[in-house]
């Protein structure tokens, strides 16, 4: 990490479906004895029961930016309210972001890709979905922000599953999974996770990326969850990792992701213009997009993440004796062109 | 200005930093202005430094974080992340002009010549006369900046996707001057017949009042931060740019179909400027703390700051124009007789 990312203030995006138990797990963080310090970002005030004169109230603005792009929205409140907080910096470590139920992550995200004032300061470190175990399989019928929220998480708390049986638990990973099968999931009852699994996750952090998701491109669906209980005031952790064996699979209608791998080297300059042209054109339909690759004559890996239509990329380091040189992107989106994405990228290679 | 000697046929450039006093504030400051010849540092946080004759006095004046900031030479009008809108004179009464009842942050500020001030919180937009009942207008999207029109009572709102101009004082509809975009900053020329926004993408707005007709005022690398009208009203000089981007309004088509001057080229982005209240020259402020003083007319350079690493935050000038203050964002400021 270089020393100018060191010194950003890392924001954690807390997102999830009404009543899924976001404002339980903020109030956790901000109750917890962590020795840190959060300004908060709250949709509704008064809902915190904790004191803290670092809480801002937002009013969820977007904004779209004038470049011709319907899906380039930003939150023009987050940009103000950033630099206010800035103004107070050394008096907090982190920020965190609590959205209303129906928002959409994209122009939260989005904001940290364009604001040049945001970048400078902040760094975007996750985006983390509480979900209701019980009601969470009815919204993504019925609501498309519910899904919109799974489908961009870096970490998913399934939260409330004291309240369903085996069976259901099953049947609503499986409905994730479906949509997004990259993010950490937590299994938890009253959002009782640990902090570091869903603070400091570097999640849009390039020189982290992939190294921190065991389940990228892990095309098995094997998950290495925890499950968290607190039955007797403390957390006990059972590892549940291989429990895909009797796992439903799903797919669902509209939301999908797409993961594309070869281990032959890949041409940069047919590679670039591909990647460009294809979030210029289905920008709209791509929630996020992630990649590491392998370029033909490069001794250094590179990395790119996007969402919608909003790419950025580095050479991450160089590639290490004993690791395969295997190129690897995913894609998470609406409708996703699976074959055009599959043979546009096929003809990358150099 | 008499004192502006930058002798141009010598191949240096010529230099006051030697004339330039140091401050030496507690923590850094954010906006500076003058109240008589005593410089007034706005901290980012709780307080405001008052330096004059080598002595600096902090004030406090709000529980938190200072989001913005006005003067009118006799007073400083600022707005908190404690929703409190404070006033302060130059003998440091404190004055308590409005407390937000949600403790909404209050995030702009202006203060007309006749003692009327504007504030806003949220989509809210307030204004108060010196003798007068508060009143208030809810805007479709948070205010991003205040202007009161040279004359009259008119407060212009800025706001997502235009701006809003209001009568406070009038029962009429406000007026809207719609442009796409999160419009920030907002500011009137001096004979009050155009309108300009800076604007959350690296470009300004403008609008001719008379008839609403549309400025495009685009080209610059990064987002303008810092707006000052010359003496006269002659030139609007804005930041954003590794130059100094004069647009020339002194003629009754203003800045349309004329390309602006670009001033004081450097290595280094343009964060403020501040034109002199008296003759055609400002003081700009660079990204590597580089402040220099120039002359319109023949772009003549004379150095105040070298460039000392951190970006030039603020920079004022007294109302008889011989005195010019700076802070920088580590913190350090500095003092200028002219």
């Amino acid at each position: 990490m270089s020393e100018a990312a060191a010194t950003k203030i890392p924001v954690t995006v807390l997102t999830g479906y009404l009543g899924a138990g976001k404002t339980t797990l903020l109030n956790r963080i901000l109750s917890e004895n962590h020795g840190k310090k959060y300004a908060v970002i709250v949709n509704e005030f008064g809902e915190i029961g904790i004191d803290n004169d670092l809480i801002v109230g937002a009013d969820e603005e977007v904004f779209e930016m004038n470049n011709g792009c319907v899906c380039c929205t930003v939150r023009g409140d987050l940009v103000r309210i950033i630099d206010g907080l800035m103004k107070r910096k050394g008096k907090f470590d982190a920020i965190i972001l609590e959205t209303t139920g129906l928002a959409d992550p994209a122009p939260v995200a989005q904001t940290f890709f364009v604001d040049e004032d945001v970048r400078e300061k902040t760094a975007l470190d996750a985006v983390v979905t509480v979900a209701d175990a019980k009601w969470l399989s009815d919204r993504l019928k019925d609501a498309p922000e519910a899904k919109n929220q799974i489908a961009f998480a870096d970490v998913i708390v399934l939260n409330k599953t004291d309240l369903v049986t085996k069976p259901e638990l099953a049947e609503v990973e499986a409905r994730i999974r479906a949509i997004n099968p990259y993010a950490t999931l937590h299994r938890t009852e009253r959002a009782q996770v640990k902090l570091s699994d869903v603070l400091e996750r570097g999640a849009f952090d390039l020189d982290r990326i992939l190294e921190i998701e065991p389940e990228f491109l892990d095309d098995g669906g094997h998950d290495h969850d925890h499950h968290h209980h607190d039955h007797h005031g403390h957390d006990h952790h059972h590892d549940h990792g291989h429990s895909h064996g009797g796992m439903k699979h799903y797919h669902d209608e509209d939301m999908q992701s797409l993961s594309l791998r070869t281990d032959k080297p890949i041409d940069p300059t047919k590679f670039m213009p591909w990647l460009q042209e294809l979030v210029a054109k289905d920008g709209e339909k791509i929630l996020r997009s992630k990649g590491i690759l392998s370029f033909k004559g490069d001794d250094d890996r590179y990395v790119f993440q996007g969402v919608h239509m909003m790419l950025e990329g580095d050479h991450q380091r160089k590639w290490k004796k004993d690791e395969a040189r295997e190129s690897r992107l995913v894609f998470i989106g609406r409708e996703l062109p699976e074959q055009a994405i599959r043979d546009g990228f096929a003809k990358t290679i150099a | 200005m008499k004192d502006f000697n930058p002798a141009p046929e010598t191949a240096s450039i010529v230099s006051v930093t030697d004339r330039v006093t140091n401050v030496k504030l507690d923590s850094p400051a954010t906006a500076v202005h003058f109240l008589g010849d005593v410089a007034a540092f706005v901290g980012a946080e709780e307080s405001v430094s008052f330096a004059s004759d080598g002595e600096v006095k902090p004030v406090a004046v709000h529980g938190g974080g200072i989001l913005c900031s006005a003067s009118d030479g006799k007073r400083i009008v600022m707005g908190g992340d404690d929703g409190k809108l404070v006033s302060l004179d130059a003998q440091s009464t404190i004055e308590t002009l409005a407390t937000d009842a949600k403790r909404r942050w209050i995030d702009n500020v202006a203060l007309h010549s006749d003692g009327a001030v504007a504030w806003s919180a949220g989509k809210t937009a307030y204004v108060k006369a010196p003798k007068g009942e508060e009143k208030s207008l809810d805007v479709p999207s948070t205010v991003g900046g205040l202007a009161f029109a040279p004359k009259g009572v008119r407060l212009a709102v800025a706001h997502y996707n235009g701006v809003t101009l209001w009568f406070p004082n009038m029962g009429a509809k406000p007026e809207f001057l719609e442009w796409k975009g999160s419009h920030l900053g907002v500011t009137f020329s001096a004979d009050n017949r155009f309108l300009v926004t800076s604007m959350h993408e690296a470009a300004l707005h403008g609008w001719r009042l008379a008839d609403s007709r549309h400025m495009r005022m685009t080209g610059y690398p990064a987002r303008v931060r810092s707006m000052s009208w010359s003496a006269g009203g002659k030139f609007l000089a804005t930041s954003g740019s590794d130059s100094v981007i004069l647009w020339p309004f002194a003629s009754k088509d203003g800045p349309m179909g004329k390309e602006p001057g670009m001033l004081a080229p450097l290595q280094a982005k343009a964060t403020v400027v501040a034109c002199h209240p008296r003759d055609d020259v400002f003081a700009v402020g660079y990204s590597d703390g580089t402040i220099l003083m120039v002359r319109i007319e023949d772009g003549a350079e004379i150095l105040v700051r070298g460039n000392a690493g951190e970006p030039v935050a603020a920079l004022a000038w007294n109302a008889k124009g011989s005195l010019l203050a700076f802070a920088a964002e580590d913190g350090d400021a500095g003092l200028l007789a002219l």
